[in-house]
């Protein structure tokens, strides 16, 4: 099982690595959602793997696995899907302002034209 | 236990969702309100500052649960001088957003803003590593919300950059803190740090490679070559405030790799040792070398100042690299001045946009208003941030270099002295084709109305009188900076404020 989980948080990082490296906003976060599933299975395997322990101490069961791991990963889980969710939209807004879902800014780089929108929005 | 050590977190938390629900339609009421809520911050943060400094490290348990199980908040010296830093700051700047009318640009400035105040308090004050974690993200999902007020195409693009930068930096640091907790079974810093003496020789390599991890993510936070990308173009593209709030931003990254690895991973730590200190120095120095080529390379401004503050982030990872009392010690007093420093020059360069349209030193634009005063306020903040004679810039540069002779001296005297020269051409190569070439173009056109923004300027000078402030007190602030940083290798008072049960 050790084998199957940690090839599997290996896949789920290098397809999120390689997919963040992409020149779009949709396969980057694609990437960053894939990355965070990623992390999410590291965390709950930091707790060590067991099978069929509950987690909390009852007389009933051998043991008892980690409790800890699994409230560490509902707090990433709820944050990431929360970060998740900010990133669309804002990718979103910035494909209608621009027209195009390009990562990359262009080469101009003073920040004029940002404030003369500024105005225009402030009228 | 101290009940006010959680009031700088309670109060913006309460404070800003009250803001959204309730008054989100009427500007004015939202001003009053989180005007308020900033200056009661500040009289909390002075007072915290004042009993960090008269006490021994205090610990507020949550939900008063006992130290390794419950989540605590830790007040000492560096972090009550922190919050009260960024409570100053968030005051100054949130005056000037209301005086040049920013926060009326787009909706719910001031909600974000407090929600910014409450993760970066949080940031400051927790004893948790994983708590450390939710603060970041609390700080960073309002400065996502921050950067892009006001709207336009570049910033939003900008502010997506931004994002996506940190949601990797955020993945990297729960792997950091998985890894961590899987060899160590507990992520309170104070617990961390006892457990660390008495890591087993096997487990070092798994909590090595935990801890560079987490240095990846505090150098993403830091602005640390090779992880300072996200920063030229989020500084320049966010709003003129919003870029002076987030001159502490880089300063958490700063202050988190002085806590964690002062003291869980303290150079006497026989499984790291000076691991650290020698990953951190040749990037603090090629991080300095990048700084000082932006500001010479730079176009704008905006994105001239957004590469200072990289250089200035540089001088302190240098400083912090030593891993002294001494250079520590150099370091607080070099953070405090690149913090207001950096700010006061934002606040300048938004001033000079909204009156010039553009932040571009090519080319030649007629005189604006009030172009007298805003060069003169351009070449006092440029002469801070550069580090010349008089202001702080100078004496913090000077400490820092008088607490680096070590082995290292010929290489970091060389780096900072020849960088700041560069620097010193940026800014004033800069300067004078924006404020003087000015003059070379005007066909007798009469000169714009003045704006009146008297509390804009106020602000800018307040944050200047600060600086000057912390130069003409650098003796009484290098005394207390030194205490804080005797504190800070002091381990034993802070594990034993913490865990009072190991004592016995």
């Amino acid at each position: 099982m050790e084998l199957l989980v940690a090839s599997a948080v290996g896949m789920l990082t290098a397809c999120g690595l390689y997919l963040i490296l992409r020149k779009r906003t949709f396969p980057v976060i694609v990437g960053l959602a894939v990355l965070s599933y990623a992390v999410n299975v590291f965390i709950f395997a930091s707790g060590r793997l067991a099978i069929g322990l509950p987690g909390i101490i009852s007389e009933g069961a051998a043991g008892y696995t980690d409790p800890l791991t699994q409230a560490l990963v509902l707090t990433a889980i709820v944050i990431s899907f929360g970060m998740t969710a900010l990133i669309v939209m804002m990718a979103l807004g910035s494909f209608l302002e621009t027209g195009d879902d390009y990562i990359a800014m262009e080469d101009d780089e003073t920040s004029d034209e940002g404030s003369d929108e500024d105005k225009e929005g402030a009228k | 236990m101290n009940h006010w050590i959680i009031a700088p977190v309670i109060l913006p938390a309460l404070l800003a969702p009250f803001i959204v629900l309730v008054m989100r339609h009427d500007l004015s009421l939202q001003r009053i309100f989180s005007t308020c809520g900033t200056v009661v911050l500040v009289g909390i943060s002075l007072m915290l500052l004042y009993t960090a400094a008269t006490n021994p490290p205090e610990v507020y348990f949550l939900g008063n649960w006992d130290a390794p199980f419950g989540i605590v908040l830790v007040l000492d010296r560096l972090s009550a001088m922190m919050v009260a830093l960024t409570a100053i700051l968030a005051l100054l700047v949130q005056l000037y957003a209301i005086g040049t009318s920013w926060d009326a640009r787009g909706n719910h400035f001031h909600a974000l803003f407090q929600f910014q105040l409450m993760g970066l308090f949080g940031a400051f004050l927790t004893g948790d590593a994983f708590n450390l974690f939710v603060f970041f993200e609390v700080l960073l999902i309002a400065s996502y919300g921050l950067m892009i007020h006001g709207g336009g195409a570049k910033r939003l693009k900008a502010g997506v950059q931004y994002v996506a930068f940190n949601l990797v930096g955020s993945t990297l640091f729960l792997f950091a803190l998985a890894t961590v907790y899987s060899v160590m079974g507990t992520l309170n810093m104070a617990d961390l740090a006892v457990k660390m003496g008495e890591l087993p020789p096997g487990d070092a390599a798994l909590m090595r490679v935990g801890a560079v991890l987490l240095l990846l993510v505090f150098a993403v936070k830091g602005a640390l070559v090779p992880l300072q990308f996200w920063l030229p173009a989020t500084y320049s593209f966010a709003p003129g405030p919003v870029a002076a709030l987030f001159a502490v931003m880089t300063k958490v990254g700063a202050y988190a790799v002085i806590r964690v690895y002062t003291l869980i991973f303290p150079p006497d730590t026989p499984a790291t040792g000076m691991f650290f200190a020698d990953l951190l120095l040749p990037a603090a120095l090629v991080t300095l070398v990048v700084g000082a080529v932006g500001v010479m390379g730079a176009t704008g401004l905006a994105r001239l100042v957004a590469f200072a503050a990289i250089g200035s982030m540089g001088t302190l990872f240098i400083a912090i690299s030593q891993f002294t009392p001494e250079a520590m010690s150099a370091a607080l007093y070099y953070m405090i001045h690149s913090t207001l420093a950096t700010a006061a020059l934002f606040l300048i360069v938004d001033m000079v946009q909204d009156r010039r349209g553009t932040d571009t030193t090519r080319g030649s634009f007629p005189p604006f208003a009030q172009h007298g005063l805003l060069s003169a306020l351009f070449f006092a903040g440029a002469i801070a941030m550069a580090g010349m004679p008089p202001l702080s810039g100078f004496l913090g540069k000077l400490l820092v270099m008088d607490a680096t002779r070590g082995p290292d001296m010929a290489m970091i005297w060389t780096a900072i002295l020849i960088t700041s020269l560069i620097t010193i051409v940026g800014f004033s190569r800069a300067g004078s084709q924006v404020f003087w070439k000015a003059y070379a173009t005007t066909t007798g056109q009469a000169r714009p109305e003045d704006k009146p923004e008297g509390l804009a300027f106020a602000m800018v000078f307040a944050l200047l009188a600060g600086l000057v402030a912390l130069t003409v007190m650098a003796g009484p602030v290098t005394d207390w900076l030194g205490e804080t940083s005797a504190e800070l290798f002091d381990r034993a008072a802070y594990i034993d404020a913490v865990l009072p049960a190991v004592k016995e």
